[in-house]
Parts: C-alpha cells; sequence; structure tokens
C-alpha cells in the first residue's frame, strides 16, 4: 500500500475543517480503507472528541516526533471501525513543536500501512498550516458560503498554490439551501467565480452534525442525514470515482411538495 | 569569519541579517546550512532576514529552505534580494522583501523611479489571490482575476483582463496622467497618484471601464474602441 496524504485545511477558524476530517475518515473506513487521522491542531487539539476517543490517548504526535514512543503505540483504534485510526495532537505544547519535515517524516513512515492519511490543519496560515500541507499529496479546502471564510479560502489556495501543492479542491460546508433561493447567502456558484478550482463536495447545514459532534460519531455513519450522505460523496470522489452532486434543497414539508407537483418549472 | 566567506552573520533591530555571498546556490546552502548548525545554541528561535543578493531562486528552493530553517528552530521572515523573480516568489511565499516596514504615507517615491512610468510594463499571467502583493515601478499587465484582498501598486497603468475586485495603485510615485483598465472593474479600493476611490454598488451587468483623473475626479468611463 502507499497512502495518499491528503491534508483538510481552511484559513478561517470554525468552518468544519475537524468534522470535515472526522467524516471522511469515517465515510473511507467503512468502505473498506485503511485510514489514520492526524491532528496537527497542536495546543488546539478536537479530532479526538470528534471521533470519540478522547479517553483512550495515552501518545501523541509529538511524543512520537520527539521519540518519546514509537510510532505504533500512537495509533488509536476506532471502537466502530477496525480500519480507523487516529493519531492526536498534543494538547499541553503548541506548534512549534513539530516542524514541517517532521510532517514529511511521519507521513513516509505511515504510507507503507495505510491507504490515507488524513491531516486536520489547525487554522491560520502560520507554522501549524505549513506543517499540515508539507506531507500532502491533495489539499482539500473548506469553505462555507459566506464572504470572509471565501476570501480566506482564496488567500489558502495562494499559498497552496505558491508551495507547489497545487491545484487544491474545495468544500463548501454548511449551505443553507433557503437562504441561497433568497439571495441572502452566496450561492455555489458565487463562490466558484471567485475561487475558480475543482469543486469536489457540497454539505448542506445539518442539526444531525452537531449531534453527532457532541456525540463523538461521525454523521457519515449515519444513513439518514444528509450531511453525512454529502461527505460519503467527498470520500467516493476522493477514491476517482464520478459522482453526482447532491441537489441541496430546504425540506420543504407537505405543502412545498405539493406546491412543486403544481407547478414542476415554478422558482 | 573569514572560514564562511559565503554567509555573514550580523544582528540587526528585527533580529538577525544573513548575507550570503556569490557561488552556486548548492554550496551557498550547504553553507548557510553548516553554519546555522555550528551555531545551532547561539541562534536559537531567532528571527531571519536573508540577504540572497543576485541569486535566483524558485518556490520550491525557498521553501525547501524555509523548513530546514525552521527544523532548526529558526523563522524565516524575509528575503531581500536584487532579482525580482526571487522577490515574487518571496512575496507568494508570504515573507517580506524589505526590512524597514514601508508604510508611512500613501505619497510618491515610494517606488524608486529608475524606471520612467511608462517604459516597462510587467505582465502578470496568473489570478493574483488574497494577500498577494505586486509592486512595480512601471506599468502592470494582468492576464486574469485580482481578487479580494490582493494589491497592485504600479508606478504606470494597470491594465487587468479579468475581474479586478482587490486594491489598485496607478500612478504610485504621483503620475496623475495613470490609468486603469479592466474588463470587470469593481475594486474594493483603487487609487491614482494621491486620489483614492471607492467603486459605487454596481448596477446592471459588467462591462470594461476605464479610470482615469478628470478635473481632478477619479472617473470611470466604458472601455471602448477609441472613435476618431
Amino acid at each position: 500500500m502507499t497512502g495518499k496524504v491528503v491534508t483538510v485545511t481552511s484559513g478561517k477558524g470554525g468552518v468544519g475543517k475537524t468534522t470535515a476530517t472526522a467524516n471522511l475518515a469515517a465515510a473511507l473506513a467503512s468502505d473498506g480503507q485503511r485510514v489514520v487521522c492526524i491532528d496537527a491542531d497542536i495546543g488546539l487539539r478536537n479530532l479526538d472528541v470528534v471521533l470519540g476517543l478522547e479517553n483512550r490517548i495515552v501518545y501523541d504526535l509529538v511524543d512520537v516526533v520527539e521519540g518519546r514512543c514509537r510510532l505504533r503505540q500512537a495509533l488509536i483504534r476506532d471502537k466502530r471501525l477496525p480500519e480507523l485510526f487516529l493519531i492526536p495532537a498534543a494538547q499541553t505544547r503548541d506548534k512549534s513543536a513539530v516542524s514541517p519535515s517532521d510532517m514529511v517524516r511521519l507521513c513516509d513512515d505511515l504510507r507503507p500501512e495505510m491507504d490515507w492519511i488524513l491531516i486536520d490543519s489547525p487554522a491560520g496560515i502560520e507554522r501549524g498550516f505549513r506543517n499540515a500541507i508539507a506531507p500532502a499529496d491533495i489539499v482539500v479546502v473548506i469553505t462555507n458560503p459566506e464572504v470572509s471564510a471565501v476570501r480566506d479560502a482564496d488567500r489558502i489556495i495562494g499559498l497552496i498554490e505558491a508551495e507547489e501543492k497545487g491545484p487544491a479542491r474545495l468544500v463548501i460546508n454548511r449551505i443553507k439551501p433557503g437562504m441561497v433561493k433568497r439571495g441572502e447567502m452566496l450561492s455555489v456558484e458565487d463562490v466558484l467565480e471567485l475561487l475558480a478550482v475543482e469543486l469536489i463536495g457540497m454539505v448542506p447545514e445539518d442539526e444531525a452534525v452537531i449531534t453527532s459532534t457532541n456525540r463523538g460519531m461521525p454523521v457519515s455513519l449515519d444513513g439518514k442525514s444528509k450531511a453525512g450522505q454529502a461527505f460519503r460523496n467527498i470520500a467516493l470522489r476522493l477514491k476517482g470515482e464520478k459522482v453526482p452532486f447532491l441537489v441541496i434543497e430546504e425540506e420543504t414539508g407537505f405543502f412545498g411538495r405539493l406546491a412543486r407537483l403544481i407547478r414542476p418549472g415554478g422558482a | 569569519m573569514d572560514a564562511h566567506p559565503k554567509v555573514q552573520i550580523k544582528g540587526i533591530r528585527e533580529g538577525l541579517l544573513i548575507t550570503l555571498g556569490e557561488g552556486t546556490w548548492v554550496e551557498v546552502h550547504q553553507a548557510l546550512l553548516d553554519q546555522v548548525d555550528q551555531q545551532a545554541e547561539f541562534l536559537r528561535g531567532a528571527r531571519l532576514a536573508l540577504d540572497v543578493g543576485n541569486h535566483v531562486l524558485k518556490a520550491a528552493d525557498l521553501g525547501q529552505l524555509r523548513n530546514q530553517l525552521s527544523d532548526r528552530d529558526l523563522s524565516l521572515w524575509a528575503v531581500i534580494s536584487n532579482s525580482p523573480t526571487t522577490e515574487q516568489t518571496a512575496q507568494i511565499l508570504g515573507l517580506a522583501t524589505r526590512l524597514a516596514k514601508p508604510r508611512p504615507e500613501l505619497t510618491a517615491a515610494r517606488l524608486e523611479t529608475t524606471i520612467q512610468a511608462g517604459e516597462q510594463a510587467m505582465l502578470v499571467h496568473r489570478t493574483l489571490r488574497s494577500g498577494f502583493s505586486i509592486k512595480f515601478p512601471g506599468h502592470v499587465v494582468v492576464i486574469g482575476d485580482i481578487n479580494p484582498g490582493a494589491e497592485i501598486i504600479a508606478g504606470g497603468d494597470v491594465v487587468v483582463w479579468g475581474r479586478l475586485r482587490g486594491m489598485v495603485h496607478a500612478g504610485a510615485d504621483g503620475n496623475e496622467l495613470a490609468v486603469v483598465c479592466a474588463l470587470d472593474l469593481s475594486p474594493t479600493q483603487l487609487r491614482i497618484a494621491n486620489q483614492i476611490a471607492i467603486t459605487p454598488q454596481r448596477r446592471g451587468k459588467a462591462q470594461p471601464e476605464m479610470v482615469r483623473i478628470q478635473n481632478g475626479q477619479v472617473q470611470a468611463v466604458p472601455w471602448e474602441p477609441k472613435k476618431k
């Protein structure tokens, strides 16, 4: 096996990098792939919580890099998916505890044993971001359909191109179809017009994401969730499969559907 | 110092300044790493500015060097170079290219006018994303978009074959005859010489426009073929 290294980044904080990493990892692993996630957000770790593995941490990324444990010892196996592993970040250190070449070496050690190595990047464009993208084969940029997130995504995409890690792939997260329809939120087309990169996913806003995050159970394992479906599709696209994009529409209820039946061409 | 004529280190207000001498990049690069390793204890945690002189560096070279310095717990924040290519590379990587922070007034004389405005132009064939900055004493021609958060400061005119949504300063040396043209002109801010303008909300479809100073005011007019 020679694993592919996928770095998930965004520039702006809070757009859903960690959620996306956890869900893509879970989706790939439930598809029979061998996956490891690395939390590169040293000092502000979250990925362990989202995956529900925080109480199993013994060693972390910095322990591996500084040689206090072997790589195997820091790999935490997921409780539901036997092919999913996590290397957590250290909580008591900061970004400078790890260097870009440490990350490259670590990923080179993991490649022979894994199909996918997913790196959850911290927000920002400083050392932590450079650590996260140094080993990347594929960079996935997450953004939200709002001006500030798109502006930061643009900056990040520029930096990725400068580091010759491009072209970046884009996921637009937390789309609210109702607001887009009313013209109160940037549409997917608006975002693509500015960023001009390949779109590999559109994820609708979904309350199930919050409950699943709190429960430490990635939403992509929930068959009913729309967001979960979107993340599963992104995982398939990463594997190179052609999957049509979900039609993101507001849940209009019975009367809405009735109205659409009556005027199929309307709005 | 004599043992390493290729590398000189001295302290400056902003940290340390390393000046690289002549020779192939491979030699100089190695000499720099050797020197840094020798003085590892002394240098640990330092902020470095690097004067690379005439060396022409690509993004890969500079990126690699920055990562190697990061490994040694040194942070590279600026690269000073005589080569415009290297300066551009450094800017793309988010490094400073000047030591003194040049943010005084928005007046002339910020650009060294060895080139008279109107004599030379720079062609940029790419989209300028947020955070990207071009400073050039002559004219600037862009094939691609200028996204919000990107900026161009030119001594002469700026012509954009694409959407202009970032910041452009034409005639930055005080040349009031400078113009800015774009296929879709909706900059966050536009400056010509010492005048600053903000684009009003556009009504209707984008059309090519040209901006110049007329009667002491920044004005946009449709950008059309000249009528005789």
